[in-house]
């Protein structure tokens, strides 16, 4: 700031000894009407300062104590600028005081030096044109090369974004690790699931609702998809990729607590409610023969939230 | 250097201070610059006061948050919690949630420091947008100040951008979620989205890097980025001057105010420490985003009732409002994110930066100003103004329609419905009534206060009013209306000052 405002000095100097903002004597009077007691409120505001500082110390050497440490700070820091702010708008001279402002504009003579300083310098670039062109050839190069940095942040979407680790046969498995059965979940019971050995991943995981104690076919083709009424939904929004929490057994729906978009279980959780646009996708699950649930294959389309290549 | 030397005789002096000061003149001929400043002339009003807010609110934001870099560590590293917050002793965290409840509860003083961060940043963001919406009622971006408008829009950016990364950070649920949805609208984004996420993340959500990515972004590269941009907004509006109502005495050639030395340092130094108090205060006693109430950060869970910080509750709202509706077409998709979450803000931003050339090119007025408006006597921009901010003020509100619904226990349907006709509804409304209310307001005389009279009975019992004398120390200008510029007005040449 400092490299600014000096370039100006000059320029400002010399319109203040046209017009010096030195008051004259009447603006050399202060707002107080009775200074002494100005006086003393800051005095005591200083003071109560001094001594909540005196107390904050105190008080971190016992320990510490949040609320007791916020007052004591407010007091200390309060008093402090209480104190100054009065100081400084009634026993201070006030004014009005007057300054001319300077003209904004530069003149004539200036932008003419300026373009001639310029045009000079632009004339001296201007006769090598060849290394010129070198020149721009050379950041051009420096600006590929800043490519590769800025590509290693992270790696290539890819397929990612249309994959998960659900994979024919994985076992469908609970947070905590537990195989999930065809006997676990009552009907109307839920269950977040990930694929075994990939717990906690993000985008494999998957709701399973019991609906109902016998198969639903939520859409054509996806007869076979939920083995005595079990359907496993991604749990991802397809609206912001919040997961889908909260199961509403009466109306059997789900409803995402981020932007409140709702999806209609039975049928095939089409959106009906919210800003979500696209069903959550439906994992094909099935039963092996010792009871515990297995996927049938990956999701078959991109589960959370859309993004520009997906149809 | 010839006028240094004389100014050095001049204040040479015994004491400490001048010989000091004597020592760095020696050096830097500063005391022409020096002079110079001491005497600058500042406006009073307190509406002035507002950007200076924000910019002490900065000051602790810095000087907490150098605390807090002490003891934070953005690691995504899995830990198990064994600090003394016994209700989530034993459980599975990231090193960057467990030592932000260090510093809640293990660290002397760290809870307060930790909590006039966050207000500070709360009080930070508030106090530009008022801020700005003073300056933006009162006409002072019009030229010369286009300038400083623009750089000023670009800090309010700037805040918002390092707010998010910075209420991040600790890798709690609630803040899990926020960036669940920031990945989400970069994903959403045409052409470049998967790479703009997976390069920022580091990967597919939720990856091991983005806190400790956040983490340089939010203490060195933004904050940064933020104190040379206020550096420059404070350098232009010294060069440039600060703008002034019309107060006895001010025109537009000159500044009437107190001056720098000790009149004005000396209350804007106390409202540092003012500020810092209340900052303190409620640091102390104001419970602000107690992350060991949301749990670290799992990726299969999600609380109701996640709302972000004040200055993101637009996002939300927009985002909540938005009908099911995206673009698909030629194996594409421009997801539903994209319209609320990039391009709403990209319009609100790109009007920000555009408003005083907008303004200029619809007005015609070119010319530079010094004297602020009176919001009522630019009826259109003022209601432009007041529509624009009721537009943003429903979106906000829509952003907590879950939290709306179950206090005033309805279904969260209809208050998304309300709220969508709202948002288009209440700006057209608030539009007409500040348009017209400013209108009479400005009306030859309306609005400004009538010379007090004085009434006399006679003995017949009839009354006869007289106005009364002007009371001792009135200005003039208050009490006498004055007709206002139609159109606007040839700037009156520089002149001598009067005093």
């Amino acid at each position: 700031m400092s490299d600014g405002s000096e370039d100006r000095s000059g320029a400002e100097d010399h319109s203040d000894q046209r017009n010096d903002a030195t008051p004259d004597d009447g603006h050399l009077a202060i707002a107080s009407r009775n200074p002494r007691r100005t006086e003393t409120g800051v005095g005591v505001a200083f003071i109560v300062a001094t001594f909540a500082g005196i107390g904050l110390a105190v008080t971190y050497a016992l320990g510490g104590q949040t609320q007791v440490e916020g007052v004591l700070l407010f007091f200390c820091l309060g008093g402090l600028g209480f104190g100054m702010t009065l100081w400084g708008k009634q026993l201070m001279p006030h004014g009005p005081f007057e300054q001319q402002r300077e003209n904004l504009i530069g003149s004539e003579e200036d932008r003419a030096e300026f373009t001639a300083a310029f045009v000079r310098g632009e004339q001296a670039f201007g006769r090598r044109k060849l290394l010129l062109t070198f020149l721009g050839a050379g950041f051009a190069g420096l600006g590929a090369a800043l490519v590769f940095p800025i590509r290693s942040l992270g790696p290539s979407p890819g397929r990612s974004l249309f994959e998960t680790p659900w994979k024919a046969g994985s076992r469908l498995v609970t947070p905590d690790g537990k195989f999930v059965r065809l006997t676990d979940l009552e009907v109307g019971g839920i269950s977040t699931v990930f694929p075994e050995g990939h717990i906690g991943s993000d985008d494999a995981q998957t709701l399973l609702i019991r609906a109902d104690s016998s198969p639903i076919t939520t859409r054509k083709g996806r007869e076979t998809w939920s083995p005595d009424g079990y359907l496993a939904f991604s749990k991802l929004c397809t609206h912001a990729g919040c997961p889908v929490g909260l199961y509403e057994h009466d109306r059997q729906q789900m409803l995402c607590p981020c932007h409140q978009s709702t999806f209609d279980v039975l049928r095939g959780c089409r959106p009906v409610f919210g800003p979500a646009t696209r069903s959550l996708p439906q994992l094909p699950i099935m039963a092996d023969g010792e009871g515990f649930l297995r996927a049938q294959s990956d999701y078959t389309e991109p589960v959370g939230p859309g993004f520009w290549n997906r149809s | 250097m010839s006028a240094g030397k004389t100014e050095k005789k001049k204040t040479k002096k015994k004491g400490i201070v001048g010989r000091t000061a004597g020592w760095f003149d020696d050096r830097l001929a500063a005391s022409r610059f020096v002079r110079t400043a001491l005497n600058k002339i500042f406006p009073d009003h307190w509406s002035f006061m507002l950007g200076e807010i924000a910019l002490y609110a900065f000051v602790v934001l810095i000087v907490t948050g150098i605390y807090l870099t002490f003891f934070f560590n953005p690691s995504l590293k899995e830990t198990v919690y064994n600090g003394s917050y016994a209700p989530l002793r034993g459980v599975k965290m990231s090193v960057a949630y467990e030592s932000t409840l260090k510093i809640s509860f293990d660290v002397r003083a760290g809870m307060v420091m930790r909590q006039m961060h966050h207000w500070a940043a709360i009080v930070f963001l508030a106090s530009i947008v008022v801020h700005l919406c003073r300056v933006f009622f009162t006409g002072a971006f019009r030229r010369p100040r286009e300038l400083n408008w623009i750089v000023g829009v670009t800090l309010l950016l700037l805040a918002i951008l390092n707010g998010f990364a910075g209420y991040s950070l600790p890798d709690d649920q609630l803040s899990g979620t926020g960036l669940r949805i920031m990945y989400s609208i970069l994903l959403s984004i045409p052409v470049i989205g998967n790479w703009a996420a997976f390069l920022l993340f580091g990967g597919e959500f939720p990856s091991d890097q983005i806190v400790s990515r956040l983490y340089g972004i939010h203490i060195l590269m933004v904050p940064a980025a933020i104190a040379i941009v206020l550096g420059a907004h404070l350098a232009i509006m010294w060069h440039q001057k600060h703008t002034q109502f019309k107060i006895v005495g001010a025109t537009e050639d000159n500044v009437v105010g107190s001056p720098l030395w000790p009149t004005y340092a000396s209350k804007s130094v106390g409202l540092l420490f003012i500020v810092s108090a209340v900052l303190a205060a409620l640091g102390g006693l104001a419970q602000i985003n107690p992350i060991w109430l949301y749990g670290p950060f799992v990726t299969e869970k999600v609380s109701s009732a996640s709302q972000p910080d004040w200055y993101m509750g637009w996002l939300e709202g927009a985002l909540r409002l938005m009908p099911a509706w995206e673009f698909r077409g030629w194996g594409h998709t421009i997801p539903n994110p994209f319209f609320p979450g990039v391009l709403l803000a990209g319009i609100t931003f790109g009007a920000l930066y555009a408003w005083p050339f907008l303004e200029a090119r619809f007005t015609k007025d070119r010319e530079p100003h010094n004297v602020l408006d009176r919001p009522r006597d630019r009826p259109v921009r003022t209601a432009l103004g007041a529509a624009t901010l009721s537009f943003y003020l429903v979106l906000f509100l829509a952003g907590a329609t879950d939290v709306l619904a179950v206090y005033f226990g309805l279904s969260v349907n209809s208050i998304v419905f309300s709220f969508r006709v709202a948002v288009f509804v209440v700006p057209v409304i608030v539009a007409v009534m500040t348009h017209r209310v400013c209108r009479e307001l400005s009306a030859a005389g309306g609005g400004r206060r009538k010379p007090p009279g004085l009434y006399d009975r006679s003995p017949e019992g009839g009354y006869e009013s007289r106005p009364a004398p002007r009371p001792v120390g009135a200005p003039a200008g208050e009490l006498e209306p004055e007709p206002l510029p139609e159109a606007p007005v040839e700037r009156p040449q520089a002149e001598p000052s009067p005093r």
